[in-house]
């Protein structure tokens, strides 16, 4: 019963907003460019379908392919960075730099060493940009984490590196690793738009492309419906991350 | 005879001060030795020397064991929770090079040898404390080491799994014999585990006193209640006040 009531939450939550809203747009008055009732983002929604759809899967295929990306450069760069002190104290301040510089102010460079003509691939390189910090930073700190007794077991064993690195040290770090891989998943796709923004968007128009365009019209419920379906796809990739999550951590702990 | 190990006048400094020594400890082979003082007194800074975990900062560590021939016990059990209690116990014989069919038909055995069936699967959080560290000396014992090192391995346990463990290594010992150097905190647990006790005094540890404990091992049943155990108990009880008293 409980469980059933926590999963209605947010959905009762919600419609009882958007009805809220619903109802403040009508008694207002409000002028549909400024704040279109959900009635009418729903109806902007429907007419736009096809093309939300096309623009979402956009959007979702350069996030799964900077995520992608990002795991394989920021695993790499933990790997090789968690068995060598002074390569962490040297790699560590160029990655957190990286994590605080603002995309947008990054994004101009990375379009003129990809090509102008090539937006698509500055879009991917700066999603890639963004999702690299947590996977490298729960990576690197788990690969760090493992029990110190453990740690003197494979001292005592005489574990070689390799022994150390692929026995201990990477199996201690999964919950981390998952646990950055899921935050990397949602600023994929905010680093996708983001980009797409900055960078534009070459022949596939994402959804950042679409909210942008809408804006420049002043469709302000297309606008919003645009965002809406972002926040849906966001929602489901987290939804799908974090119940694979939860299978991989109970078979790993057992239980 | 010649001594598995000895520290000979081994001191141990860390930066916020000496942690151990001078303290000098010769072990024979097949002995069972309880070190037993206060908290921080250095006890487990003495077992990491012995195991080659740690150098000392002064005096010299000689082992005539081989690295292999020595295993650890902590007190807690020190399970990979990734891997089922088979392949925990397996780990020092894959690290050693051995394939991992052989490494896991040794593993089982030696679960079975600790009084673990059916559980070879399981994964450490599946498991109760006392069977965790069943399977902890199921690893420790796989190799067959010539120096087992036990630190405070039932401190967190209950008294009747505490019990059950002290018989169950006396037995386990009694079928390969290797040196044993136990850590404990607990006066009647060490008397009753090792056939000589060393006291320590408080941090930086020194030895204190040695009590000899007479009596067979494994000990036999009602041990505990015999005047020659509770004599024991009573000595090391009051060399350890002593050096208490004296620190």
């Amino acid at each position: 019963m409980s469980r059933l009531r926590s999963i209605l939450a947010p959905w009762v939550l919600a419609a009882l907003l958007l009805a809220i809203w619903e109802a403040v747009c009508r008694v207002l008055a409000v002028p549909s460019f400024l704040l279109p009732p959900p009635s009418e983002i729903a109806v902007a929604a429907v007419q736009n379908l096809p093309l939300l759809v096309s623009s979402a899967w956009n959007t979702l295929a350069v996030a799964i392919i900077a995520w992608l990306a990002a795991s394989l450069v920021a695993m790499s760069v933990a790997l090789a960075v968690s068995v060598n002190r002074l390569a962490e104290d040297a790699v560590r301040p160029l990655a957190v730099m990286l994590q605080v510089t603002p995309i947008v102010a990054i994004a101009p460079l990375v379009n003129i060493w990809v090509g102008l003509e090539h937006p698509e691939r500055g879009v991917i390189l700066l999603a890639v940009v963004v999702a690299f910090f947590p996977i490298f930073s729960g990576a690197l700190t788990g690969l760090k984490a493992a029990d110190p007794d453990l740690e003197r077991l494979f001292d005592l064993y005489g574990a070689s590196r390799r022994q150390r690195l692929l026995r201990l040290r990477l199996p201690s770090a999964v919950p981390q690793i998952l646990e950055g891989h899921k935050v990397a998943a949602g600023l994929a796709i905010v680093g996708a738009v983001v980009a797409e923004f900055v960078a534009g968007s070459g022949g596939a128009q994402g959804l950042g492309w679409r909210i942008m365009e809408a804006s420049h019209r002043l469709q302000t419920a297309r606008m919003l419906a645009a965002l809406f379906v972002l926040a849906g796809m966001a929602l489901a990739l987290y939804a799908l991350l974090q119940t694979g999550e939860r299978i991989i951590l109970r078979r790993w702990r057992g239980r | 005879m010649t001594p598995i190990a000895e520290l000979d006048g081994v001191e141990v400094d860390y930066p916020r001060g000496r942690a151990l020594g001078p303290f000098d400890l010769t072990l024979a082979p097949g002995e069972i030795v309880a070190l037993v003082g206060p908290s921080g007194c250095g006890k487990s800074t003495a077992l990491r020397l012995l195991a080659g975990l740690e150098a000392p900062t002064r005096g010299s560590v000689r082992r005539a064991s081989a690295r292999g021939e020595t295993s650890v016990v902590f007190q807690a059990p020190t399970l990979m929770p990734w891997a089922s209690a088979v392949d925990n116990v397996a780990l020092p014989l894959e690290l050693a090079g051995e394939a991992k069919t052989t490494a896991r038909q040794k593993a089982a055995v030696a679960l079975q040898r600790v009084k673990l069936d059916g559980i070879d699967a399981a994964k450490p959080a599946q498991l109760s404390g006392g069977m965790a560290m069943r399977v902890s000396l199921a690893r420790a014992l796989v190799t067959n080491p010539r120096l087992l090192l036990l630190d405070e391995p039932f401190a967190a346990l209950d008294e009747i799994t505490r019990r059950a463990l002290a018989e169950d290594v006396h037995q386990l010992w009694s079928q390969s014999k290797p040196a044993v150097v136990f850590v404990t905190h607990n006066v009647e647990e060490a008397a009753y585990m090792a056939s000589r006790v060393v006291v320590m005094t408080r941090g930086p540890g020194r030895v204190a006193g040695e009590t000899s404990i007479d009596g067979p091992l494994p000990r036999p049943h009602g041990f505990r209640t015999t005047a020659g155990f509770r004599d024991a108990a009573e000595a090391i009880s009051t060399t350890l006040d002593a050096a208490m008293a004296a620190a």
